[in-house]
Formats: structure tokens, C-alpha cells, sequence
């Protein structure tokens, strides 16, 4: 086919296949960057993959471009002036697109050059007059500026910056490893944890865990979003193979056993807990689920057993102090306090005995004692409390100790409304002095403030609580009888 | 807060323009889906809400029902167009799905409205996408990000941002910041001193540049209202929130818990049979005098107000007619308002002071300032010890448990193992968990063998490489943490016998 000059002209200017001619104004470059854009996402629909036919394209010599003889003679013709061969050169380096100079600025059609469609193109290049080859392009009303927003084709910076402001934005030109890993990067350097884990959801789908894991292996911040949106959308399997693969055994044993928490029947997380046991924990934290499963096996058992006495309405204690709540899932101590209230008298070997419970979880002394002493003070034991804290020494004689202080033993007795007997016995017992008597003024132990003043010899502070205690009480002459008593030596 | 103004302070901004924006903003949205319409509110929303919008306005656009957002409760709502007010978390998206595919089953269309606050994640989308509603559903964003608690108190009602920052890593509230920053400086002016210390504080203020220079030319040059703007990082100092609150507004926090700047007064507090929910701010009169005092101070006080109010009441009996007059139509109406809001406060004082003694308070006074301190570790440590055993209350064992660890720099491994083992079986053996999470959070750590200065710093030279760059900054943070607190308190002259520094808990404000 030969050519005029002007032919020629007409054809570097309106072919699809243009050169990038640099001494294009600086000014036109947004616009042919705009254009760009827009050819490219024309591309999307034009160009739907090699073996379309429809939409195939041809070059002046009618061969179909990008096929293999088309490409052979690109190749030979690029030293001689043929038309065939006269293709950009550089054409090759646009993957996506060339830069036609916009001869309309709202119809692309008039870029297109090719083969005449039969169809419904024809009507539209029909349309589109003032070009006189035919497009196949579909008409294109739409303005400049909207272009933009369905283009595919921003640059790193702009793709992170339509993200933070929420904009609807896709990732999926971002192909190649590295163009994901610097996009990645570039989320990072902007530090908003939205885009950051919108970029790590866009990974997450276009690469395997394993390249995945290795690259996020070294990035911190990316890799902390990351398991916290694994976290969030509950996929416990990829969290734990993460894991795993950062050897994090602490967390992966940790995240494993959380899981215990979303199992409601008593015996399917008995049995959850029975392999959360061999989990790679730090060696107290093993003791300590070894102990959460055993503790759940002994609530499971007990509940049933004390379940079944309750219903059969023979045992005394349950029968006046009904149960309010079922002990499954309670914690230890709860567990003890629940044991002594319920089965204190039991033997050892039963699993409902306290005394079971402190041999089996190591329970000390002073949480035993505690514990203890609150339920059989609540049940108004006495006897029961007085025996916990009598011992014999090895003259044979009882003597009272008690691990936790007896501060404390007389402030659970008087929460639970002891006798004044009671009280006054304990609070005797509390060796500082001063303690002794604070406490003995507040729970109105008589007899103690009158003797500890007395030993104190303190007149002033026993004059003062004479006012305290009833008119011509047994307590108010015994405090006469001290304060003319003369063998004491008073100090004031 | 409210300070007391000095005589030569500038005038504070009027931040009830933030109020009046963020409801015309929720108004608009509202109205986007014209008709009656049932609105679904997040838990975590509903106070800021009603500081914002009261119902009655929200039944001026056209909302017929309020519901309260509920995972794993049944929907019971009837309406054709069903509003959700949510934050944007995965679990209501959940929630949102399960509704609007059980309708689908059951062959029902409606129409849905999800109104995010205060802004939209991808996450989010990706979830709607997943469950097949994201046609089915309209968004939108509240972009709510300061709501003005007090005249000069803003607060962003993000209780979450703790967790998911300082705990997960998770820079999402970043921008949620950068916003509120930037609506600040577009309203009052762009501050001119900005001081920070904090990693995070760092990448806020980073961000909100970004933000300040891409909207260049759009912001006019005004005269700032506000002059200087600090950012703090919370984990800069842990210790402040995990002490007791003595002064009068912390307490009332405590016992009856302040929300959005308001409290509930049970009967026992109002003396009827009544509940009364009560503004707490710089309005109330009585509340702003009190409320920065010592406890101890407090009661007098206000016997001594109540006093005052009586001999005024008691001024009628020497008046004239003229005099009365003026009195009924003057100060009458003011009196009347006082003694409301005294006997409000006395009630609420007893109430305050009849559990503060139950739970035997001034021991754990005592405890705490031998922790700050740095006396008495023992006794601390066993008083803790018992606070556990006697299972007083699970978050106040951690409270304590923590505010020893950062004043110690750590727990010696010794107590670490014992009191943690006490702690799991005093409230439950999950609780493993918990200290998993204390621990991440630099709450409550052990001190590790060799952690001395010299150890730390040969760490830290080991991993000098590109790469590591996040954890050089870690360990360099981690650092500052172990950088003692003791010295620290010396270096400000932090006196805690004058208690001046058991400042009341702020909530995350900025």
C-alpha cells in the first residue's frame, strides 16, 4: 500500500499505534496521561485477551497484531522504511498503552483504527463522523474528569492516598511481588492501620502463605495488623500455621487454648482442654492448663453427683442452703469455698473434699485456711472454726495459730455475724497491740478493750470508754473496780 | 477539668460547635433514607449519642424505634428500613449479615442503612462482600470524632483505641486522630507549637501534617485559638491510670461510673425512690468546686455549704414584702437549684464513703504509696497477696499487680510465679490469658535475669540492621519504659505525700 506524506502523517497522528513523541508541550502531558488512563481502561473492554476475535487488531498490512508473523516483520522491517515495519519502535515498552493525541476530547473512538465490525460498532463509528476510519470502539460520553475515578492506573503514592481517604480504590494492578511488596511499604510509611490491613487483605489473596509469611516475617508493623485482622475475622487456622512458621510457640499455644472459651458444653472443653495439655507452654504455664483441665473434670463430677443429691432432696445442707449457681467453670478457690460449704465433714478420698482440693492443686495453707473459715463461718460452724486454728503442741496442750493473721479471721467473723463470745475470743488473740485494740472498740469487745487497757495502764483511754459501754452493765463495774483497783500503777 | 481561670488567660474556644456539627452531620445521613426507619445502636454509641442528639430529635427524623445492637440476640424490629449505628468492627458486620441473609431466606426485602463511626474499614467491605450483602446494604460515615465533655475537656469516646494500639499493634485509630486534628485546626486555627512523646504520638502527628498539606489553600489563615498542642503517649506513664482516685469527681467515677460526662444517682443517692441521671461539668455549681478536692476536704465542705444555704433560706424571715418579692423572683430559683444539687452530691458522698470503708480503703491507700514510694515491698506485695486470696475484686488485684510491676520495673520472678498462680486460682484459671496480654502490654512483666542497662544495650547494638528497624525501636522504647520510674518521679519532684499527683483518670482525650 503506498502512502502520501500525509497519509503517513494521518497515521502516526490518529493509529492506535503511536510513538511516544517526546517533543510533545508539557502542558498536553496530563492530558495525554488522562488519555492514557483512559485508553487504558477502554483496554479493559477492548481488549479481553488475545484470541477475541471480535476485537482483534490489524495493522496496515492487514496482519493481526501481536500475532506471529506480524511480530516476525516488526522484527525484520525495523531497519527498512516499509510501511509494515515502520511500527514505533519503542512501542514495545508500553505493556499498557499509547499516548494518541487527543483529536476529540469526548470521543476516544477517533483513536481507533482496524478492521470495520460488523454490528453494533458500526452504528456507533457511524456516529462518530469526522474520522474517516472506522472505530470499534463504544461511544464514550462521559466527561474528562470521570475518567479518573475508573481508572486503574495510579501510582504508588496516589493508590495509598485514595485508600486513606477511603476511596474506592483496586489493588489488582499491583502484580509483580515487587510492586506488592512497595506498595505494602509505602501503607506502612503512611501509618494509618486502614490501608495497611486493606493492602494486607489484597496479599493476602494474590499470594501464598508461605511468601506471604516469609515477607512479613521482617516487617513488623505490617506483620502485627496482619494478626490482628486474623484475629478479628476469626481464621484461627492461618493465625496458628503464622505462627507456626515464625516458631512463636508461646503464641501458638496460647491462641489454641483461647479458643476454650467459645466451647460451651462442660465435657467437649474438658476434652479441648486435654489437648491444649501437650501445647508448647513455658513449663509453669503447662502446670497451670494441667490444672484447668483436671479442675474441670472434678466440677464436672461434682456437679452431676451434687446435682443428683440436691434433686433427691435427703441431704440436710443442700436442702437449707439451696444452690444458687452451678460450680462448673468457677474458679479454684470458689471451687474450695464450695467444698467446705457443702462437703467439709467428707473423707480424702471422695473428689468432693476440701481436703482432696488441697492435696490435688497444692492449694497453701493460708488460702486453705481463709477459704475454710469463711464457709463454716457463713454456716455458723463454730466448733468448725475453732478446730482449724486449735493445734497441739507436743506438751499435749492446744494452742491457737492461724497462718493468716487473726485481724483477719475476726473480720471475716464479724462480716458474718459472729456472737460477741466468738469475736472477743479471736480478737484476743491478735498479737499487736494496737490492732487489738482498734479492733476490740470497733466490734465492741468489751471485756478486751477493758483488759488490754488495763494492761496497758492506760486510765485515760479506759475513763473514755466507760462512757462507751451500757449504764450498770457488767461491763461498767468492772471497769469501776479497775479504775480504784490500787495495786495498778497507772500511767495517766 | 475545668480549671479556674487566671485573670490574664485567653478565652477557651467554644467547642460546642463540635456538637452542633457532628449532630447536623448524623441528621443529614439520617435523612438519606427518607421514611420511618428503626435505628440500631451500638452500645459503645449510645452515651456519646445522647450528649449529641437527644431522642426527640432523632424521632424528628423519622427514627420510630431505638434498639440496641446485640450479638446473638434475635432481631425483633418490623420496620421496612432498618438503620445500624456501629463502629467498624468485624463483629457487627457479622451481625448486620446475619439479619439481612435470614430476611433474604425468609423472602423479605428491606431496606439497610449502615451508618459507620467514625469511618469505614476495608476490612469491614471485605466481610459484607463475603457474606453477599454488600449490594444489599447502604454505607456511610459519621465522622464523630470529638465530642466536648466539659468546657474545656474534648474526647474522642474510642475506649477501644487502648486495646487494638497499645496491646495489638493496630494503627487503624491513627487516622481516626489525624481527622479529629485536623477538624480542630480547620475550626480554631492551626496550632503553632506541637510537642510529643510517644511512638505513636509520633505517627499521628505525622499523618495529621499529611493531612494539613494536602488540604493546603483550602484552610484560611486565621488566628489560632489555640496556642500549643502536646501528644502523650499513655503508655508514657501507666502509673497515673492505675492509682486510686481520691479526689472527689474520681470517686464519684468509681462508684458510680461517669459516662460522656454523665452519672446515674441511684435512689439511695437521690433520697427517693428515683433514679436521676446528672450532668457533670463546670454548670454544676457545687460539682465544680468540689470536684478537684481531696475526699477528706470534701464533706466538710459541703456541710458547710449546706449551712450557708440555710442561713440564706433563713434571711426570708426578717424581709418585707419588697424584699421577698425580690427574693422569690431573684435568688429564690438559684437557692432552689443549689440545695437540689447539694443534697445530690451529700447522698452521693455517703454513698461513696459507705463503700470506700466496706472495702477497706485506706489500706489499700497505704499500699499504694509505699509502691510509689518505695517502701515497704514486702508488706506491698503480701498485702496483694491477700487482696487476691480474699478474691476482693479481680480488676483491682490487676490494678495493684501492675502499679508494682512498673514501679519495680517487673515483678521478681519469684512473686511474678506466685502471685499469678494465686491470681488463677482466685478468679479462674484463663486468666493465663490475661497476664499473656498484660505482659505484651508492658502492664505487668517479670524482671527477666541480666536485664541490667548494659544487657539491654548490647541487645539493642545487635540489631542494627535495616530490617530490624521496628525492633530497635522497640527495644529503644522498652528501654524508656525500664528507664526508672523512681528516678523519674525524682527528676520532677513528683511528691506523692502531698498527693498532689493522684491526678483523676482522664479518658483517652486529646
Amino acid at each position: 500500500m503506498s502512502r502520501t506524506k500525509g497519509d503517513e502523517e494521518e497515521y502516526w497522528n490518529s493509529s492506535k499505534f503511536k510513538a511516544f513523541t517526546f517533543d510533545d508541550e508539557d502542558d498536553e502531558l496530563s492530558q495525554l496521561k488522562e488519555s492514557k488512563r483512559a485508553v487504558n481502561s477502554l483496554r479493559d473492554f477492548v481488549d479481553d485477551g488475545d484470541d477475541d476475535d471480535d476485537l482483534e487488531r490489524v495493522n496496515w498490512s492487514g496482519e493481526p497484531v501481536g500475532s506471529i508473523s506480524w511480530t516476525i516483520k516488526e522484527t525484520a522491517g525495523n531497519s527498512g522504511p516499509t510501511q509494515e515495519g515502520r511500527e514505533p519502535k519503542n512501542r514495545n515498552s508500553f505493556s499498557y498503552g499509547q499516548l494518541p493525541k487527543p483529536t476529540s476530547t469526548y470521543s476516544l473512538s477517533s483513536f481507533f483504527k482496524g478492521r470495520t465490525r460488523l454490528g453494533s460498532f458500526q452504528s456507533l463509528s457511524d456516529a462518530l463522523s469526522d474520522t474517516p476510519a472506522k472505530s470499534y470502539a463504544p461511544e464514550l460520553g462521559r466527561p474528562k474528569g470521570e475518567y479518573r475515578d475508573y481508572s486503574n492506573d495510579w501510582s504508588l503514592c496516589d493508590t495509598v492516598r485514595r485508600l486513606r481517604k477511603g476511596k474506592v480504590c483496586s489493588l489488582e494492578r499491583f502484580r509483580s511481588l515487587q510492586d506488592k511488596l512497595q506498595l505494602l511499604e509505602e501503607a506502612v510509611s503512611v501509618h494509618d492501620g486502614n490501608v495497611i490491613t486493606a493492602v494486607l487483605i489484597f496479599l493476602k489473596r494474590t499470594l501464598s502463605k508461605e511468601i506471604l509469611f516469609r515477607e512479613l516475617e521482617v516487617r513488623q508493623v505490617a506483620l502485627r495488623h496482619l494478626i490482628h485482622f486474623l484475629k478479628e475475622i476469626g481464621d484461627q487456622k492461618l493465625l496458628l500455621e503464622l505462627f507456626r512458621f515464625l516458631d512463636r510457640t508461646e503464641e501458638l499455644a496460647l491462641s489454641h487454648y483461647r479458643e476454650h472459651l467459645t466451647i460451651q458444653d462442660p465435657d467437649k472443653r474438658k476434652e479441648f482442654l486435654k489437648t491444649c495439655v501437650g501445647l508448647p507452654f513455658s513449663a509453669e504455664d503447662t502446670a497451670h492448663i494441667q490444672d484447668h483441665y483436671t479442675l474441670l473434670e472434678r466440677q464436672i463430677i461434682i456437679e452431676a453427683n451434687d446435682r443428683h443429691l440436691e434433686s433427691a432432696g435427703q441431704t440436710e445442707i443442700f436442702r437449707k442452703h439451696p444452690r444458687k449457681a452451678s460450680i462448673l467453670n468457677m474458679p479454684l478457690v470458689t471451687t474450695l469455698f464450695y467444698a467446705c460449704f457443702y462437703h467439709y465433714s467428707e473423707p480424702e478420698g471422695t473428689f468432693s473434699s476440701p481436703i482432696n482440693l488441697k492435696k490435688t492443686f497444692k492449694i497453701p495453707d493460708k488460702q486453705y485456711v481463709l477459704t475454710a473459715l469463711a464457709a463454716r463461718a457463713k454456716l455458723r460452724a463454730w466448733h468448725d472454726v475453732d478446730a482449724l486454728f486449735t493445734t497441739k503442741n507436743w506438751l499435749g496442750y492446744t494452742k491457737k495459730r492461724a497462718p493468716i493473721g487473726f485481724h483477719r479471721v475476726v473480720e471475716i467473723l464479724h462480716k458474718n455475724n459472729a456472737p460477741v463470745q466468738i469475736l472477743q475470743e479471736y480478737v484476743n488473740l491478735v498479737e499487736d497491740v494496737d490492732m487489738k485494740l482498734n479492733l476490740a472498740t470497733k466490734f465492741k469487745c468489751h471485756d478486751v478493750v477493758i483488759d488490754t487497757c488495763r494492761d496497758l495502764k492506760d486510765r485515760q483511754q479506759l475513763m473514755a470508754y466507760r462512757g462507751k459501754v451500757d449504764k450498770g452493765s457488767a461491763e461498767e463495774e468492772k471497769i469501776d473496780t479497775i479504775l480504784s483497783s490500787p495495786q495498778i500503777r497507772w500511767k495517766n | 477539668m475545668a480549671f479556674h481561670l487566671r485573670p490574664d488567660a485567653p478565652e477557651l474556644p467554644d467547642f460546642s460547635m463540635l456538637k452542633r456539627l457532628a449532630r447536623d452531620q448524623l441528621i443529614y445521613l439520617l435523612e438519606q433514607l427518607p421514611g420511618k426507619k428503626d435505628l440500631f445502636i451500638e452500645a459503645d454509641l449510645m452515651s456519646p449519642l445522647d450528649r449529641i442528639a437527644s431522642v426527640s430529635i432523632l424521632k424528628q427524623h423519622e427514627v420510630d424505634k431505638l434498639y440496641k445492637v446485640e450479638i446473638n440476640k434475635p432481631v425483633l424490629s418490623s420496620s421496612e428500613q432498618l438503620c445500624f449505628l456501629v463502629r467498624p468492627r468485624i463483629k457487627n458486620m457479622r451481625y448486620i449479615a446475619h439479619l439481612v441473609n435470614t430476611d433474604k431466606l425468609a423472602g423479605r426485602t428491606r431496606k439497610y442503612k449502615v451508618i459507620f463511626s467514625p469511618q469505614k474499614f476495608y476490612a469491614c467491605e471485605m466481610v459484607l462482600e463475603e457474606e453477599g450483602i454488600y449490594g444489599d446494604v447502604s454505607c456511610d460515615e459519621w465522622a464523630f470524632s470529638l465530642l466536648p465533655l466539659d468546657v474545656d475537656l474534648l474526647s474522642m469516646e474510642l475506649p477501644e483505641f487502648f486495646r487494638d494500639y497499645f496491646l495489638e499493634g493496630d494503627q487503624r485509630w491513627i487516622n481516626t486522630v489525624a481527622q479529629a486534628l485536623h477538624l480542630l485546626s480547620t475550626l480554631y486555627g492551626s496550632f503553632p507549637n506541637c510537642y510529643g512523646i510517644g511512638r505513636c504520638a509520633k505517627m499521628s502527628y505525622e499523618l495529621w501534617r499529611t493531612l494539613e498539606e494536602e488540604e493546603e489553600g483550602e484552610t484560611k489563615s486565621r488566628r489560632p485559638e489555640i496556642g500549643h498542642i502536646f501528644f502523650l503517649d499513655r503508655d508514657m506513664d501507666f502509673v497515673t491510670a492505675l492509682c486510686s482516685q481520691v479526689v472527689y469527681e474520681g470517686l464519684v467515677d468509681d462508684t458510680f461510673r461517669i459516662k460522656c460526662g454523665s452519672v446515674d444517682f441511684g435512689p439511695e443517692v437521690t433520697s427517693s425512690d428515683k433514679s436521676l441521671k446528672v450532668l457533670l461539668n463546670a454548670e454544676d455549681k457545687v460539682f465544680s468546686e468540689i470536684r478537684n478536692e481531696h475526699f477528706s476536704n470534701v464533706f466538710g465542705f459541703l456541710s458547710q455549704k449546706a449551712r450557708n444555704l440555710q442561713a440564706q433560706y433563713d434571711r426570708r424571715r426578717g424581709m418585707d414584702i419588697k424584699q421577698m418579692k425580690n427574693f422569690v423572683s431573684q435568688e429564690l430559683k438559684g437557692l432552689k437549684q443549689e440545695h437540689r444539687l447539694l443534697s445530690l452530691h451529700i447522698g452521693a458522698c455517703e454513698s461513696i464513703m459507705k463503700k470506700k470503708t466496706k472495702q477497706d480503703f485506706q489500706e489499700l491507700i497505704k499500699t499504694e504509696h509505699g509502691l510509689l514510694e518505695g517502701f515497704s515491698l514486702r508488706e506491698s506485695t503480701s498485702y496483694i497477696e491477700e487482696h487476691i486470696d480474699r478474691q476482693v475484686s479481680p480488676i483491682e488485684s490487676l490494678r495493684l499487680m501492675c502499679l508494682l510491676s512498673i514501679t519495680e520495673n517487673g515483678l521478681i520472678p519469684k512473686d511474678y510465679r506466685s502471685l499469678k498462680t494465686q491470681y488463677l486460682q482466685s478468679y479462674g484459671p484463663e486468666h493465663l490469658l490475661t497476664f499473656s496480654n498484660l505482659r505484651r502490654a508492658g502492664l505487668l512483666t517479670e524482671q527477666a535475669p541480666g536485664d541490667t542497662l548494659t544487657a539491654m544495650e548490647s541487645k539493642v547494638s545487635k540489631l542494627v540492621t535495616d530490617k530490624a528497624a521496628g525492633k530497635i525501636t522497640d527495644a529503644f522504647s522498652s528501654l524508656a519504659k525500664r528507664s526508672n520510674f523512681r528516678a523519674i518521679s525524682k527528676k520532677l519532684n513528683l511528691d506523692y505525700k502531698a498527693e498532689l499527683t493522684l491526678a483523676q483518670r482522664q479518658p483517652f482525650a486529646l
